[in-house]
């Protein structure tokens, strides 16, 4: 099958997912599970991943900019830029694709290979609505709280860095962190992030729903998933970026 | 009543079913055997709608699948009841959980009432004290009497069953073919079974149809298969040694 096909494909099968919940107790119920599966125990490694590198940001930037002519609060400057603009959103979504993408192409390619999907099919339900709107739903409303988490966080982690390490001081930092802060730079990375959130739900679901064959073939859907919803955020992220800044 | 007229399926160069014409009665038990590959479960899933077929007529009750909307499939599909081959149970939910679900999904029933259905059709498949258990933790025959239960809850007109007896012992595929033949004429349903398994063939073939290479080869009842001369069905019914003395001593007694 070509790359034509696939994206014919991916857009039918979303004109299957966006249709209204055949019983909205069902649909509740999914959601709260998929809160829980996609969103709360995301927020473990995103929360760990954002804080630390926050803090390498940090010292990189520290290291980087050491001379008499620059100022030292650049370095939270810098720190809170590359977090809120680039690190938070794009690449806590380059995380979640691995860690929740896989979860999902595996989760939905195991209930195709084992029939549980036909099973839905024949009892009249509509399986992609039935599965994959909790997903998008949860995942496009609750990453914008995760990543506005992990730009707190990485921010801290800059500070706490600081502290440890002594290249820069508290004040000069949030001196830094102060300075120039645009509100609008808050919305591009949630714009940024939901828009990631759509694509981290669908790609894997897509390539879950559509597997053919045994767990092999599972598997190597959920590596694919991942590479794919990866690529699809870099270049999304590159558009996204020269649309909403450029 | 389901009738099948002149279906063709084809899955890239690959013409699995080669028109196929078939019908289905309400109360009767009806079997389609064949080799593996002969097109069974491509068959069954073309009468369920998962596969559609390039050519020929599908129809429910007289009313064509092909000609049938969305909404209309899926409300006819909600009068069908299917058990497949690995039974197709969710697996992160319970036995309880597997049987309710469609009860959820349907209908505006109260917990105890859709309880008091999970329970009543439980029993019926006589499996009592799993309702809490996961798929897992049951049994091969345990999980094809959930998978039956989930099937029969919503009170279907048709059963489509895909080789229930695969992987059984014979002491328990006995026991789900009569829960099956039981169930089809308690409910007057329209049962399609899809099977290898030749005790079926004998035991509650009250209708069978033997496909090979696509094509419909053969049809009759367990009684005719015994007298049949066609070569295709003989070789493939009577392989096994025992079969062949079966069939021999059948006939000894019809002669008397």
């Amino acid at each position: 099958m070509n790359y034509l096909e696939h994206i014919g494909k991916y857009f039918m099968m979303l004109g299957q997912v966006f249709k209204r919940p055949q019983k909205g107790k069902i649909f509740r119920d999914s959601l709260a599970r998929e809160l829980d599966d996609l969103g709360n125990k995301s927020l473990g490694i995103s929360a760990f991943i954002a804080f630390f590198v926050g803090g390498v940001v940090a010292i990189q930037t520290a290291l980087n900019v050491d001379s008499a002519w620059i100022p030292k609060y650049l370095i939270g400057f810098a720190t809170k830029r590359s977090i809120i603009l680039e690190f938070a959103p794009t690449f806590v979504s380059i995380i979640l694709a691995g860690k929740v993408g896989s979860f999902i192409t595996s989760s939905i390619g195991t209930m195709r290979v084992t029939e549980q999907i036909d099973a839905l099919e024949v009892m009249g339900i509509n399986s992609l609505n039935y599965l994959v709107l909790p997903k998008v739903i949860t995942t496009v409303f609750f990453y914008p709280f995760i990543v506005s988490i992990a730009i707190f966080l990485g921010i801290f982690g800059g500070w706490l860095a600081g502290e440890l390490t002594g290249l820069f001081s508290t004040v000069d930092y949030i001196d830094g962190i102060q300075l120039e802060f645009k509100p609008f730079f808050y919305f591009y990375a949630m714009i940024k992030t939901m828009v990631f959130a759509f694509v981290i739900a669908t790609v894997p679901a897509y390539h879950g729903y559509y597997v053919k064959g045994g767990s092999l073939e599972v598997g190597r859907s959920s590596t694919r998933a991942v590479v794919w919803t990866s690529v699809v955020i870099i270049v999304l992220n590159y558009f996204l970026t020269q649309m909403l800044l450029g | 009543m389901i009738e099948v007229k002149d279906i063709h399926k084809s899955f890239g160069d690959a013409h699995v079913l080669k028109g196929i014409s078939a019908t289905f009665e309400a109360g009767k038990t009806s079997l389609i055997i064949g080799q593996s590959g002969s097109g069974k479960t491509v068959f069954i899933k073309s009468l369920l709608g998962l596969h559609t077929p390039e050519e020929g007529d599908i129809c429910y009750d007289g009313k064509n699948y092909r000609n049938m909307s969305i909404d209309e499939r899926r409300d006819l599909r909600k009068e069908i009841g299917m058990v497949f081959q690995g039974s197709a149970l969710f697996d992160s939910s319970t036995v309880e959980e597997n049987v309710m679900f469609p009860l959820k999904m349907f209908t505006n029933q109260s917990k105890t009432e859709m309880l008091e259905r999970v329970n009543f059709v439980l029993n019926r498949v006589d499996l009592v004290d799993a309702n809490k258990k996961y798929p897992a933790e049951l049994s091969g025959g345990m999980q094809k009497r959930v998978a039956i239960a989930r099937a029969i809850v919503m009170n279907p007109k048709y059963l489509f069953c895909d080789e229930p007896n695969s992987g059984l012992d014979p002491r328990t595929a006995i026991l789900i073919d009569n829960l099956i033949q039981e169930i089809t004429d308690e409910y007057n349903i329209i049962t399609v079974i899809n099977t290898h398994d030749m005790n079926s063939v004998m035991e509650i073939g009250e209708k069978i149809i033997f496909l090979q290479h696509g094509i419909k080869e053969w049809e009759g009842t367990n009684n005719d298969i015994f007298r049949t001369d066609n070569k295709a069905v003989t070789d493939f019914v009577y392989s096994s040694n025992l079969f062949k003395k079966v069939r021999q001593a059948y006939l000894m007694d019809d002669d008397k």
